[in-house]
């Protein structure tokens, strides 16, 4: 009987460590947003599914003439999940810092842990949905200066990425591609640039230092991509809300952010030109060609 | 009593003149809802609700939780 259980392995949650942005611990590395779903009951699903315990949502008006329709906190456990608001559809710095404290305010009535962090959009335009790069470090100053823990969307600009880590930012979060682009991690390259220039202490960093890839992640095998590059975790919602099945892929989505991250810390070994045998040469019983 | 106009959520209304935000908010049924409000672009805590009179041509936010990401 022992012998059987020792075959059992650890199951990943034991082996994936938490993630700590400013005060807040997260035990899954994968956040998911809530928008785009079918239906409040497809997404209370997904993000079971998905294994998430942060989830993003977004500050817009009360619908007036219907204030008797359902409110999508109906839908989140939020005695589990830490809210995680944004200032989606800000296009100046000034217009996210009152999204962010309208953002706070709710949270603080909901008496949810997620009051007090934001994450910070300021976009450049309503097509490509990239950030205004002077725009989101402008509010990101203010923000942290209000007592804010900011995780700040931003593109894959190594620069700019530290530039807002310098200015405040609990964690900086590249794009992979534009929001809902489904292109997965576009450049590679420049989200390990950020994260050597994060996490290097020679570059003004710290290995501990959070980067999470945000947007644009369309599949699983994006989502272990960019942890495989060395990210702590990925923000994504498209990839999951406007797949075919939401569910079975949240479940994928889920698999393959542990999968990145274990295998990131497992330590790859080298690509090489040449192949090199499993099994041993020594004792085979054929000719071998050239030999 | 006199009545004032203001605007809520970028709609004109027409509200009595000694109106708070509190009397506001249950007028449109969403006193107990998760909502936070804004007068004239500044952030009205809930705490200030019952204490925040309106005044003429107050331009009023009313913003609440929806899914994003």
């Amino acid at each position: 009987m022992d012998a059987i259980e020792q075959t059992v392995p650890p199951s990943t949650h034991q082996l994936v460590i938490p993630l700590q942005i400013g005060r807040f611990s997260l035990r899954s590395r994968l956040i998911v947003g809530t928008g785009k779903y079918g239906s409040y009951q497809l997404m209370g699903e997904a993000l079971t599914a998905s294994g998430a315990d942060c989830v993003t949502v977004a500050v817009r008006r009360e619908r007036l003439l219907d204030a008797q329709g359902q409110s999508i906190m109906d839908f989140l456990p939020l005695d589990r999940l830490t809210i995680l608001p944004n200032t989606a559809g800000c296009f100046t710095a000034s217009d996210a810092v009152r999204v962010a404290r309208l953002g706070r305010e709710l949270l603080e009535q909901l008496g949810n842990a997620g009051a007090g962090w934001v994450k910070l959009e300021v976009l450049g335009d309503k097509k490509t949905l990239l950030p205004d790069p002077v725009g989101t470090l402008e509010a990101c100053r203010e923000l942290v200066s209000d007592g804010f823990t900011v995780l700040c969307y931003t593109s894959d600009d190594p620069i700019m990425a530290a530039r807002l880590r310098d200015a405040g930012a609990a964690s900086v979060m590249p794009a992979g591609s534009p929001i809902g682009s489904g292109r997965g991690v576009a450049n590679p390259s420049a989200i390990s640039l950020v994260l050597q220039l994060l996490k290097d202490s020679a570059h003004g960093g710290s290995p501990e230092y959070p980067v999470i890839v945000d947007a644009g992640v369309g599949t699983p095998s994006d989502v272990t991509q960019a942890m495989e590059l060395g990210a702590d975790g990925v923000l994504l919602n498209t990839g999951i809300a406007h797949a075919r099945d939401p569910i079975a892929m949240a479940h994928a989505m889920r698999l393959a952010c542990d999968a990145g991250y274990l295998g990131a810390r497992a330590g790859r070994i080298p690509r090489r030109l040449y192949a090199t045998a499993s099994s041993p040469w020594e004792g085979v019983i054929t000719h071998i060609p050239g030999e | 009593m006199s009545a004032i106009p203001i605007e809520v959520n970028g709609e004109a209304y027409t509200v009595a003149a000694n109106l708070t935000v509190a009397g506001l908010l249950q007028q449109m049924g969403l006193l107990g809802r998760p909502c936070a409000v804004e007068l004239n672009g500044r952030l009205i805590p809930k705490i200030s609700w019952d204490s925040q009179a309106l005044a003429p041509n107050d331009r009023l936010e009313i913003v609440t939780l929806v899914g994003g990401g």
